[in-house]
C-alpha cells in the first residue's frame, strides 16, 4: 500500500508517525551522533557540545547547547504576531528550557516568488524585536528564492548556539517534583486555527508566541537546601502540546505523571472553541510556555519569581511526578475521577457536529 | 468538603445504583464520558452503553471508496476533517491526498461552495455526512443555490430509527438522547420508544449534563415509569426547529439507508429529491459511481456483511454488543495512528475515546 511508502502529513505533525520516521530513517542513517552530553539519540529540544571544562573552576562543566528548528505556519500574519517573532522565539525557548543562554542565532529563509517585500520587511522586523528583548544577536544567514508553484509561503529556519553552566534535560524528572506550566495552555493553536478558518471566537485571543529566556533565567539558579539545582526538567509545549511535552518527560524520565484539571490555566474562550471544536486543549499547540519541573521544596518560590515576569502571570503548579504508572500521564478529572492524557496522534482534526 | 452538584450527582447515582444499562448515541456523549471518566467513578452496576453515534464511523465504505474513484478521476473532494481518515476499501481520503489526489479539509458546505466558485474550470464535490444537526444546513446551501461545477454525496443518517433497531437487538434499559440532534427534531420522535418501555432523556454535553441524565433515567426506571425527558432545555424543546425541518425536506427525501457494522436500516437516510438531482454526485457522476459498485471491491474487507476488516468488532461495539477492550485488534493492531475499524479513527468513535482516554489507566 502507499501508505506505507510515501511521507505523510503525520511524518511531521509532532505524534508517534514522527517518532517512527525519526527512529526508523534518520537515526538510523546516520552514524555519528553524538558530541557532548547531549546527542541526536536524546531527541531534547537541543543537543550540547563539550568544550573544554572551565579550567578556573573544577565544579563547572560549561557546554554549548545548539538547536535549530524550521518554521512553516499558515498563514504567515497571525493574531498579534507573525512567523519571524515564532522563528527566534522557538529557537531561543528550545536553548532556554536547557537552561542555556542564547549567545547567538543564524536564519536560513527560502522565499517564494511573489511574496509581497513589505509582509518580507515585516517578518525582519519582527525577528528583530524578538531577539532583542533577549538580548541575541542574529549573527549569519542564508536566504533562497523558489519559483511559486514550488512553495506557497515562507520557510525560515532558525538556528541556536547558547551557553549552558549545567544543562537542564527534560529527562530529569523525579518523584515527587512539582510540575509548574508558566501560562494558559492552547493559546497559540487555538487564534492561529481561528484566524484561518475565520471563527468568530468573539474575544481578542491573541498567540503567545513569546521568547522565554529572560523568565526562565530568572529560576535556573535557585538550589534546593542541599545545594542541588532546584529545576529537574523544562520543556516547552509547542507542537503537541501539553500532553505531548508531558507524555515524553513521563517516558524519557521513568516516572509518572499526574496533573490536576482544575489547576490547569486555560482561558475560557479557548476552553469553549476546544468543546465546539471537539479539540482536546492539552493537545494544542503553545510557543510562549514553559513546562518547569523543580523539587518540591522550591515550588512556591520557583513559581511567584515566574508570576512575577510579564509572560509567566498565569503560572500554576499543575500537578507531580510519581513513582507508579511511569511513562504515563493522568489527570484528575474536576469531578475527581482519573482519566489517562494520550500522546497526540497527529494533526488536530475539527469534529463536524 | 463541600460537594459541588456534580459530585452530589454521583452520590445519588451511586446511592441508588442497581444494575441498568443505559444506552447513549451520541459520539459527544462518549467523549464526555471518556474525557471525565464517568465510568470509573459511578458504580459499575450503572453501565454507560455506547451506541452508534458517530456519522463518520457508520458511514459505509462503498460512500469512501465513490469519494476516493471520484478524486482520481480528477475531481476536488471537499470533506469534514474526521472522515478524512476513515479507510474504505482503497485506503482513506488523506491516504489518496497523500497519493497526490486533490482532497481538501473544510468546516461546512459554505466552504466547498467558495471553494468552487473560486474555480469554476474544476469539479467540486462535497461529501455530506452526518445527523439531524449537519443536514439542514447543507439543504439550506442547495436551497440558496450551488455553483453548476458542485455535486453532494448524500451520506446523511437519521437518528430515531436507528434507536429503534436497538430496542430490538441489544439488552438495553434506557437512552440518553442526543442534544444536538434533537434542537432540530424535538423531543417528540423519541415517543414511540419511550411508549415501548425505555426511558429516554434528552441531555447536553457539559459532565453536568451527562450525570443529571443518568439520575433521571435511573428515577425513571425507579419509580418504573418510562416516558421522554428534556435535560437540555437550555437548546432544545418540544417541537425542535420546524423551520431546520422544513428546509431539511424541502431538499431531501428520506430512504433506506446502509449503516457500516448495522446493516440497512428502513427510511433512516435521506437523499436528494429529484428536483435538486443535478447536484446528486451519484446521478452527475453515474459513470463513476457504477465503476466503484461493480469493481471487485472489499480487496482487504473480509467481513462483507458489516463492511469491516477480517477481526473488527466493530459492528458489535456499535450496538454496543461489546467493548472496545474485548476487541483482538484494540491497541495493537489498531489505533488512532493506524486505525483499521471506523471507531477508531473519529473523535467521536468509542474505540478512539477508550484508546485516548482509559487505556493502561493502570490506576
Amino acid at each position: 500500500m502507499s501508505k506505507d511508502k510515501i511521507v505523510r502529513m503525520e511524518h511531521g505533525a509532532g505524534g508517534e508517525a514522527m517518532q517512527t520516521l525519526i527512529r526508523d530513517v534518520i537515526l538510523k542513517n546516520i552514524t555519528n551522533r553524538s558530541a557532548g552530553l547531549v546527542g541526536l539519540d536524546d531527541l531534547d529540544d537541543g543537543a550540547t557540545i563539550n568544550i573544554a571544562s572551565n579550567i578556573h573552576d573544577s565544579e563547572r562543566s560549561d557546554e554549548i547547547v545548539i538547536t535549530t528548528d524550521s518554521h512553516v505556519i499558515k498563514p504567515p500574519f497571525f493574531p498579534d504576531s507573525n512567523i519571524g517573532r515564532l522563528a527566534v522565539s522557538g529557537t531561543v525557548n528550545d536553548l532556554a528550557v536547557m537552561g542555556a543562554a542564547p549567545l547567538a542565532l543564524t536564519c536560513a529563509m527560502v522565499v517564494p516568488e511573489g511574496f509581497e517585500l513589505d509582509s518580507f520587511e515585516k517578518i525582519i522586523r519582527s525577528m528583530n524585536a524578538a531577539a532583542e528583548e533577549v538580548g541575541v544577536p542574529i549573527i549569519a544567514g542564508d536566504t533562497k528564492t523558489v519559483d511559486r508553484n514550488g512553495l506557497d509561503s515562507i520557510i525560515i529556519n532558525t538556528t541556536g548556539i547558547g551557553i549552558a553552566y549545567e544543562v537542564i534535560r527534560d529527562c530529569g524528572l523525579c518523584p515527587g517534583d512539582r510540575i509548574i506550566l508558566t501560562g494558559t495552555i492552547g493559546d497559540h493553536g487555538i487564534s492561529l486555527l481561528a484566524h484561518r478558518e475565520g471563527f468568530d471566537l468573539n474575544t481578542d485571543l491573541v498567540s503567545d508566541v513569546a521568547p522565554l529566556w529572560n523568565m526562565i533565567r530568572s529560576v535556573i539558579p535557585i538550589r534546593t537546601i542541599e545545594g542541588k539545582p532546584a529545576i529537574s526538567a523544562m520543556k516547552d509545549p509547542t507542537r503537541g502540546g501539553l500532553a505531548g511535552a508531558l507524555n515524553e518527560m513521563a517516558q524519557k524520565s521513568g516516572t509518572g505523571i499526574i496533573i490536576d484539571q482544575k489547576d490547569l490555566p486555560i482561558r475560557g474562550s479557548v476552553s469553549s472553541a476546544c468543546e465546539m471544536l471537539g479539540i482536546d486543549p492539552l493537545e494544542v499547540a503553545n510557543e510562549g510556555k514553559a513546562i518547569i519541573c523543580v523539587k518540591d521544596e522550591n515550588a512556591e518560590e520557583v513559581l511567584s519569581i515566574i508570576r512575577k515576569h510579564e509572560y509567566g502571570k498565569d503560572a500554576a503548579i499543575i500537578g507531580e511526578a510519581t513513582d507508579s504508572n511511569s511513562g504515563k500521564v493522568l489527570m484528575r478529572t474536576t469531578i475527581g475521577s482519573m482519566r489517562y492524557v494520550d500522546t497526540p496522534t497527529g494533526d488536530l482534526i475539527p469534529r463536524i457536529c | 468538603m463541600m460537594q459541588n452538584i456534580e459530585q452530589k450527582l454521583i452520590s445519588r447515582i451511586n446511592e441508588h445504583a442497581t444494575p441498568l444499562r443505559i444506552m447513549h448515541v451520541c459520539g459527544t456523549h462518549e467523549r464526555t464520558i471518556s474525557k471525565y471518566a464517568i465510568r470509573d467513578i459511578i458504580s459499575e452496576d450503572v453501565q454507560l452503553l455506547s451506541g452508534p453515534g458517530c456519522p463518520v464511523c457508520v458511514t459505509p465504505s462503498k460512500d469512501i471508496d465513490f469519494a476516493i474513484a471520484l478524486a482520481r478521476s480528477g475531481k476536488v473532494i471537499t470533506s469534514f476533517g474526521d472522515m478524512m481518515r476513515v479507510p474504505g476499501t482503497m485506503g482513506s481520503l488523506f491516504d489518496a491526498r497523500s497519493d497526490g489526489y486533490d482532497i481538501r479539509m473544510v468546516y461546512s458546505i459554505d466552504d466547498a461552495i467558495k471553494i468552487a466558485k473560486d474555480n469554476p474550470a474544476l469539479d467540486i464535490v462535497f461529501f455530506g455526512i452526518g445527523f439531524e444537526t449537519t443536514a439542514p444546513s447543507n439543504a439550506a446551501a442547495t436551497l440558496r443555490g450551488l455553483p453548476e461545477n458542485f455535486s453532494i454525496i448524500t451520506s446523511h443518517k437519521l437518528m430515531p430509527p436507528a434507536m429503534e433497531i436497538l430496542t430490538q437487538d441489544t439488552n438495553v434499559d434506557g437512552f440518553l438522547a442526543p442534544g444536538h440532534v434533537s434542537t432540530i427534531i424535538g423531543t417528540d420522535p423519541y415517543d414511540p420508544i419511550s411508549e415501548k418501555g425505555f426511558p429516554i432523556v434528552v441531555t447536553g454535553f457539559e459532565v453536568l449534563d451527562v450525570l443529571l441524565s443518568i439520575a433521571m433515567v435511573q428515577d425513571q426506571i425507579i419509580s418504573g415509569r418510562s416516558c421522554v425527558e428534556n435535560a437540555y432545555p437550555r437548546c432544545v424543546n418540544v417541537e425542535g426547529n420546524l423551520k431546520a425541518r422544513e428546509i431539511m425536506y424541502h431538499v431531501f427525501k428520506k430512504t433506506d439507508s446502509n449503516w457500516r457494522g448495522i446493516g440497512m436500516i428502513e427510511n433512516s437516510g435521506l437523499a436528494l429529491k429529484k428536483e435538486f438531482e443535478q447536484f446528486d454526485a451519484v446521478n452527475v457522476h453515474a459513470d463513476i459511481y457504477d465503476k466503484t459498485s461493480h469493481e471487485k471491491r472489499a480487496s482487504e474487507i473480509e467481513d462483507h456483511e458489516n463492511d469491516l476488516y477480517e477481526g473488527c468488532i466493530c459492528a458489535e461495539i456499535l450496538t454496543a454488543r461489546a467493548e472496545p477492550s474485548q476487541c483482538p485488534l484494540f491497541g495493537r493492531r489498531c489505533s488512532p495512528e493506524d486505525p483499521v475499524g471506523p471507531c477508531m479513527v473519529s473523535l467521536e468513535g468509542t474505540c478512539y475515546n477508550w484508546y485516548k482516554y482509559t487505556r493502561n489507566k493502570g490506576i
